[in-house]
């Protein structure tokens, strides 16, 4: 080809088509070949220092040691490092004194934020708002108290209540009578109430006791709001004439609160329970 | 005898002005542009303008009350300057700032041109203080021009080592003098010596000597031809009014060069003798008679040289003047500066942005706050029948010191905050948040939103502080 070349003296590859159409060898600039092999010699030095080259299902190791692995559990490291301070200092400590120390406490609610999402959530909302057949925990309305202790116990132990299905024992008109003085927040203008036994879960003044989870029917907060497109009366009806947890009924209401112990460390208890303690309702 | 004298020594300035000619040419990108260093009445002026950075060097040194007068202390987002101290929060005035410049660059440009190129700009400036040295060290740009030609003998070596040597000092100087606005002056050069500062403040530093180096020793008005952007930002800003180092093309073309023994009454040609010496002294190398042109930094040197040149052939100075294209076409006197909608347009904007600077510096409020309301939820029913919202305060303090603070809130009737005795430390120069409860009987409430305005109230040496911040309260819907 090159004998023939119709364009001489012209750094054409010899190559021509179409009479005139030919492919020229024009070097890339000096500055350009550098920067290339300064980014060939670059790369053959990095594969030496960090690994790159596949090795079976590994790859080489990297005369520097460097993996992805260490530097992440560096930084766990670094950062376990700054928790560990506040840590040890929760070891030794009660849930109700880390919520009487301002720093201590500001650390478990920071701390228990993750735990709140990851364990709690779910059921109780990310705001402790509370859901459909669930309760509100930023109220000061507890059915088993809300000092830091009982909570801390709560989350620990978990809490099953159980309220007997009174459809078998009390008739419509008696569940209606009692479930109206209820919905007005006023059970005991029903003698229903004291005399078909009410009040040896609910308390003498319907306010509910504590030690047993019993439910205060006087302040209007339910435990079991109502249903989308139901009645609060009928919502009420409902509760009484099923029950909850009552194993014998099978249309019984369920709340279980399962327990935490077995699951989370007592420090991130001692956390949660702070955090819940703080959403507004803890006394 | 003495008519002959004076035709006799115009003509040997004439013959040097020629002689001298030669060595000028235009800029075409390929080589140094030596510049011809020449004095004169914009020399002077440039001299003074460039004599602005001088700021830019002792500035960092200088001492209000404990501290450094003005220190843009990064680490803990605290900018001082002077007397005042700006927090990130305050940072909207930062805005206004560079508005404000953005506009005083427009305005300049459209009324003079690119002043800031020609007079202010620290690519110009440092380039000016290179090529001074190199100029003192190297000899005239011919002398220059032969030494960097000339093999590498012991002499070229002195003088190229020592220029280089001078030239990065003054690159690490500018690199050290920017970093002691960002961090104390006087603790830097001690930590420099003795290694002891951030690696930030020595990449800093390295960056800073390896850009000025590069920048006003070797790009020099490369730079200005195709790397910076205002360049060409301020040759749209110029138009026909404006006031810019111009050449009388009437006065001026035809442009020909002195006869021997042509006396000035015979001469056909007009003002221009084609000397070259405006393309001498340029320092991007462009030729002012072809017009307004992109590599012109309009710094106004080929004015001093022109009019020298006029004084030497015995012609009327202001050849090369400022005047702009308008004036110069149509022989009239240019537009008083209240005709022209831009000053006016340019100036209200920039009050605005003084304005708007000013009311922001009068109006630092050292206690801020802001009240951020739970989602949720947005509300709780309590057992007493109230509702109640949670709130997070973030109490910002920019006071040098720690303050006690109480909240207080005002809001529909019926209102209580929980506890509002609790008093919180704000801690200085920082934002502590405090979580607070408000609680409003339900049978109290007529809307679902109502609005509550809280307050924060501290004391610093016997001054009250204050700050509030409006919020809702959110209750069931109605």
């Amino acid at each position: 080809m090159a004998d023939n070349n119709p364009y001489p003296g012209e750094n054409n590859t010899g190559h021509v088509w179409d009479d005139n159409l030919r492919e020229l060898t024009n070097p890339p600039p000096r500055w350009w070949m550098l920067a290339f092999w300064a980014s060939v010699i670059w790369w053959a030095v990095y594969g030496v220092l960090y690994p790159m080259w596949p090795v079976g299902h590994e790859s080489n190791k990297g005369i520097m040691g460097w993996t992805q692995m260490d530097e992440y559990k560096k930084g766990v490291d670094e950062v376990e490092a700054v928790r560990a301070e506040f840590e040890t200092q929760i070891k030794g400590m009660s849930a109700k004194d880390i919520l009487a120390a301002p720093g201590l406490s500001q650390y478990a609610v920071a701390s228990a934020k993750v735990l709140f999402g990851d364990n709690c959530a779910a059921c109780h909302g990310g705001g402790g708002q509370g859901g459909p057949g669930y309760p509100v925990l930023a109220d000061d309305d507890w059915l088993y108290g809300g000092g830091i202790d009982t909570i801390q116990q709560t989350i620990a132990m978990g809490r099953k209540g159980i309220m007997t299905a009174h459809g078998k024992i009390l008739s419509d008109a008696e569940i209606n009578s009692l479930a109206k003085a209820i919905e007005a927040g006023d059970p005991t203008s029903d003698p229903n109430f004291t005399q078909k036994g009410c009040i040896a879960c609910h308390g003498m003044d319907g306010k509910g006791m504590a030690v047993l989870g019993s439910a205060n029917l006087t302040d209007g907060i339910y435990r079991f709001t109502p249903a989308e497109g139901e009645s609060l009366l009928d919502s009420i009806v409902f509760t009484i004439k099923y029950g909850v947890n009552d194993a014998t009924e099978p249309k019984s209401r369920e709340a279980v609160m399962p327990a935490f112990g077995g699951r989370l460390s007592e420090d991130d208890i001692k956390k949660l329970a702070v955090y819940v303690h703080k959403f507004g309702g803890g006394q | 005898m003495s008519g002959n004298d004076n035709a006799a020594t115009r003509q040997s300035v004439v013959d040097d002005l020629y002689a001298e000619s030669v060595h000028w040419h235009l800029n075409t990108g390929e080589e140094t542009i030596h510049a011809k260093r020449m004095g004169g009445y914009w020399r002077k002026i440039k001299w003074l303008s460039a004599a602005v950075w001088i700021v830019f060097f002792i500035g960092p040194y200088f001492q209000w009350g404990e501290r450094q007068a003005v220190l843009f202390d990064i680490p803990n987002r605290q900018f001082h300057i002077l007397g005042i101290t700006i927090l990130p929060q305050d940072f909207w005035m930062l805005s206004l700032t560079l508005l404000f410049f953005a506009l005083l660059l427009a305005v300049a440009t459209a009324l003079a041109g690119r002043v800031y190129c020609g007079f202010f700009c620290f690519q110009t400036v440092w380039t000016d203080i290179f090529t001074w040295l190199e100029d003192k060290l190297e000899g005239p740009p011919q002398k220059r021009r032969k030494l960097d030609e000339a093999p590498l003998s012991f002499t070229k070596a002195r003088v190229k080592v020592l220029k280089h040597i001078l030239w990065l000092m003054i690159s690490v100087l500018t690199g050290i003098s920017f970093v002691a606005w960002f961090y104390d002056a006087f603790d830097l050069w001690r930590d420099l010596f003795t290694m002891q500062a951030s690696p930030v403040a020595y990449g800093t530093i390295a960056l800073f000597t390896a850009g000025t180096y590069v920048l006003a020793g070797y790009m020099r008005e490369q730079a200005c031809f195709w790397l910076c952007p205002y360049a060409r930002i301020q040759g749209v800003m110029i138009d026909k009014t404006t006031v810019v180092p111009a050449y009388d093309f009437h006065r001026g073309e035809p442009r020909g060069r002195i006869k021997k023994g042509q006396s000035e009454e015979e001469r056909t040609t007009g003002d221009c003798v084609d000397c070259k010496m405006c393309i001498a002294v340029c320092p991007t190398g462009v030729d002012i008679r072809h017009g307004q042109q992109e590599g012109c930094i309009m710094c106004a040197l080929c004015i001093d040289a022109c009019d020298e040149v006029m004084v030497k052939v015995g012609r009327p100075t202001g050849l090369i003047r400022y005047e702009s294209y308008e004036s110069l076409e149509t022989n009239t006197k240019p537009k008083p500066l209240y005709m022209r909608p831009r000053v006016w347009i340019y100036s209200a904007i920039m009050s605005l942005a003084v304005i708007g600077i000013v009311y922001g510096l009068t109006s630092l409020a050292p206690l801020e706050l802001k009240a951020i309301h739970d989602r949720q939820p947005l509300f709780v029913l309590q057992s007493d029948g109230s509702i109640q919202n949670k709130y997070t305060l973030k109490i910002l303090n920019k006071m040098t010191e720690d303050i006690s603070v109480t909240i207080s809130a005002e809001g529909p009737e019926g209102l209580i905050m929980v506890d509002e005795d609790l008093v919180t430390t704000a801690r200085h120069g920082k934002v502590t948040a405090r979580t607070v409860f408000l609680r409003v009987p339900k049978e109290l409430l007529t809307a679902e939103t109502t609005p509550v305005k809280f307050s924060v109230q501290g004391e610093s040496d016997g001054q009250l502080l204050q700050g509030s911040r409006n919020s809702v309260f959110i209750g069931p819907k109605r």
